[in-house]
């Protein structure tokens, strides 16, 4: 059972990763990035149930928590040419 | 019990890896940005709810650790509030950088999009929204 959500798993990401090669703009990119890391925090889990070691739960954790910071981070590295500029405004659309 | 464990998780994975190969393909075929972020944000969210209930039930009831178990459930919670975010941001950045929603012919769907009217005439956004028309004619939007 878990290897087969392991290969699931693989052939998902394997597509995902196809649109990250393909994407005509940058904005479909970063949402496959997004999505395969989504990916990868349930093969990490998978692969630690597999294995017999439901510890590796703790690293698929830390990875969600990863994942989420990067595509905030480039997409407003992407807006605003500047991580670190305050041009976001509250009334922004 | 055990086997009535394994039954009901991996009824549960199974509906888990449909969702997730199918939010795949759909990023694959989808023909406009805006239906590619659609098919990719909401089958991820679903995916790894049901992924997640069946690795608790096997967490809890075959390997008998529950630490495991409260952590994947952290994760379910972590991603249903983070997966939502992320693709609004993705999607407001993309409606920021002027790209248009597309209909099935290739015709766009407004005839400015909402960023370049509130770029050009500085208007509040609320101003900007009511200046977006639909083309005429088209009734599939």
């Amino acid at each position: 059972m878990y290897l087969a959500l392991v290969i699931a798993v693989l052939v998902a990401l394997v597509l995902v990763l196809t649109r990250a090669l393909l994407g005509p703009t940058i904005y479909d990119r970063m949402l496959s990035v997004n999505s395969a890391g989504t990916k990868v925090v349930i093969l990490i889990a998978a692969y630690g149930f597999l294995t017999g070691r439901p510890d590796f739960v703790d690293i698929s954790l830390l990875y969600a928590l990863i994942n989420y910071i990067t595509t905030i981070a480039v997409l407003k590295f992407f807006e605003y040419g500047d991580l670190g500029s305050g041009a976001y405004q509250e009334d922004d659309i | 019990m055990e086997l009535l464990v394994d039954i009901v998780s991996g009824i549960f994975i199974l509906i888990g890896c449909v969702f997730m190969v199918g939010g795949a393909v759909g990023l694959i075929r989808m023909p406009d940005f805006y239906t590619r972020l659609h098919a990719a944000s909401v089958t991820d969210t679903g995916g790894i709810l049901f992924i997640m209930i069946g690795l608790i039930l096997q967490a809890l009831f075959i390997f008998d650790n529950p630490m495991a178990a409260v952590k994947l459930f952290l994760v379910i919670i972590f991603i249903f509030f983070t997966a939502p975010t992320a693709s609004h941001a993705v999607a407001k950045a993309a409606l920021m950088a002027n790209i248009i929603p597309q209909c099935q012919d290739g015709k766009s769907v407004v005839d400015k999009s909402l960023a370049s009217i509130y770029h050009d005439k500085k208007l509040s956004p609320t101003d900007a929204k009511q200046q977006v028309k639909t083309v005429e004619g088209d009734d599939r939007v």
